[in-house]
């Protein structure tokens, strides 16, 4: 009787296994971008109505095109999708978005398929699209968003997102900002302004106008907040800058240089060195009732902190082995515990805003590599080596890490440039971020939507 | 046959001796303007009055100061003394080589054992104050040792 049951249960594996293989597509973000999933981004339909007054107001012929680019360079930039050429697309946008011939896309070898159409109506942007499993012949998702004309770009973000998150089943990251330093002119009196930007690098905006030195800007996990170190009155302070009004002010009255600052998870502390008198200490300060708390107290240096994303725990960079290392704590300072204990030195971690890592910079035998370590320092994997590099920055997903990387110059100065890259945390995938001048220090947002 | 062989080898053993004695003389220069990594030489330094530097040097990650600092820093101090009407701002600066938010730690550990070492000379610490650039403002923007030599210093400047 239990054998004959035993049977049949496995009759039915046998029923359902192949069957798995022909249902809904998957995309695997942990191996990297061996094998790209090849995805056909058709460009999205718009009435000629639409067309001709979003050409008037935007002065972008074809939105619905260029939207698809938008989500295109995403998918591209991802390393985990292969967008095909839409030359080789049979189907025009409007009857691809109300039904596919699958045929002709499988044709293109194309296993997924972004269709949409762009509407105007009463001012307002109205873009919906379809997700299309080629092979299944099914329709996937179907979403649609409205918004003001001039923000279509993000619309192109969003779609990215769901899409991403359809097919991986991991949240997105597209439609986020970094916050960076720009820098030109030489070494010797470089000029740096904070910079934010769209993540794909388009719409740049210029925050401070260089007057000052300006260092490591990151971004509050929770709003549209940013902490940064400024030397105002080359008093260098820890600064407060809301992104949205331009209004800024110094965090906590320190009589002496504060920096290294980042935001806790919740976005309602600030956690930073305070120096002095030739030794650095980790403090935080409450952003609502403006309450310091000293959390560490040791005659080495103590910076770059960074919280666990459940706020419990700090890693933080400290000398007190005799050389640069990385510690972890609880949050109220105690249970202090070196992590690293690799050959080198070791700086900037930054825990994974998943909790299970800590990224970081080290510096062995004249090189300088950007890694992840569990957070007990164990399994450390270093992902990419090069004469200069640091400040990691995770995306909000924990999927990519985003840093900078200087070049060597010759005696006179020349050939120094200061770049900021982007690589998957598999190790794969390593990419220029374009930026319009020089950079540095990257702060990745959270998403902007959900 | 055996000539060839005997051509190649003074032909390598000539090589050789030429590759080794250039790296000889690059290091000489080097080895003159540097006593193990810390800049001994004057290229970028100014002066505060006649006689009295206006910068010292540092080991890479050290804030130890050499005794050719201690010296610098008497003369400093004994400037001081006699002009005690001006007040200074020591800067400490750190080469290009480490993390930016450890290097403005380590330029502040560098200005302030220059302020500590003012004051056991009987410089009140009212007049001197401390700012650290970490490695935002180097003097040389080379990107070689001797560059990075120049640039571990702490720099006293007349803040009034």
């Amino acid at each position: 009787m239990m054998k004959k049951f035993k049977t049949i249960i496995l009759l039915f594996l046998l029923i359902l296994l192949p069957s798995k293989a022909f249902s809904l597509i998957e995309v695997d973000i942990t191996r990297g971008n061996l094998n790209p999933l090849p995805i056909a981004v058709s460009p999205l339909a718009t009435d000629s109505d639409s067309a001709s007054s979003l050409n008037s107001e935007l002065n972008i012929k074809n939105l619905g095109l260029e939207i698809s680019k938008v989500v295109e360079n995403n998918l591209r930039t991802s390393g985990l999708f292969n967008p095909l050429n839409k030359d080789a697309f049979l189907q025009k946008p409007d009857i691809a978005h109300l039904k596919p011939r699958f045929e002709d896309w499988a044709l293109i070898k194309a296993q997924a398929l972004i269709t949409g159409k762009v509407i105007l109506k009463e001012e307002k942007l109205r873009v919906e699209f379809r997700l299309w499993d080629v092979l299944a012949a099914k329709e996937m998702m179907a979403l649609a968003f409205t918004t003001v004309p001039k923000n279509w770009r993000r619309v192109g973000h969003i779609i990215t997102d769901k899409v991403y998150e359809r097919l991986t089943g991991e949240k997105g990251y597209f439609d986020t900002r970094i916050i960076y330093v720009s820098e030109k002119g030489p070494k010797t009196q470089r000029v740096k302004k904070l910079a934010i930007m769209d993540q794909d690098g388009h719409n740049t905006k210029y925050l401070t106008l260089g007057n000052e030195l300006v260092l490591t800007p990151r971004f509050n996990p929770t709003n549209q907040m940013v902490t940064y170190l400024s030397y105002f009155r080359n008093l260098p302070r820890v600064y407060l800058l809301d992104i949205e009004t331009g209004i800024q002010e110094v965090v906590g009255d320190f009589p002496g240089m504060t920096f290294a600052p980042r935001f806790s998870p919740d976005g309602k502390k600030i956690i930073m060195s305070f120096a002095k008198d030739g030794n650095s200490d980790i403090y935080t300060m409450d952003l609502e009732n403006r309450v310091v708390e000293r959390i560490t107290n040791h005659p080495s240096i103590d910076t770059s902190p960074s919280y666990s994303p459940d706020g419990k725990y700090i890693t933080f960079n400290s000398d007190r082995s005799g050389y640069q290392q990385i510690y972890v704590m609880k949050n109220d300072g105690t249970n202090v515990k070196r992590v690293s204990f690799g050959k080198g030195l070791y700086g900037t971690p930054v825990w994974s805003p998943r909790g299970d890592l800590i990224a970081f910079t080290k510096l062995h035998k004249g090189k300088f590599y950007i890694g992840v370590m569990r957070k007990d320092g164990k399994g450390e994997r270093l992902l990419t080596e090069n004469y200069y590099q640091e400040a990691p920055s995770w995306s909000p997903n924990g999927r990519v890490l985003i840093f900078y990387r200087e070049t060597k110059s010759n005696k006179k100065g020349e050939g120094f440039s200061a770049k900021l890259w982007s690589i998957d945390l598999t190790g794969y995938n390593e990419r220029l971020v374009e930026t319009e001048t020089d950079a540095s220090d990257p702060s990745w947002s959270s998403l902007l939507s959900n | 046959m055996n000539l060839i062989k005997v051509y190649k080898n003074t032909f390598l053993a000539l090589m050789l001796s030429l590759v080794l004695s250039a790296c000889a003389t690059q290091k000489k220069v080097d080895d003159s303007q540097m006593q193990g990594d810390v800049y001994t030489g004057t290229d970028t330094v100014k002066y505060l009055a006649s006689g009295v530097p206006d910068r010292v040097f540092f080991a890479t990650n050290e804030s130890i100061l050499t005794t050719k600092s201690r010296d610098t820093l008497r003369k400093q101090a004994a400037w001081l003394r006699k002009n005690s009407s001006i007040n200074v701002v020591v800067e400490g600066h750190a080469d290009e080589r480490g993390t930016r938010e450890y290097n403005l730690a380590l330029g502040e550990r560098r200005a302030n054992a220059v302020k500590d070492y003012l004051m056991t000379y009987g410089i009140s610490s009212s007049r001197i104050s401390v700012i650290s650039y970490g490695k935002e403002r180097p003097v040389d923007s080379g990107s070689d040792p001797l560059a990075w030599s120049k640039n571990r210093r702490s720099v006293t400047v007349k803040a009034n």
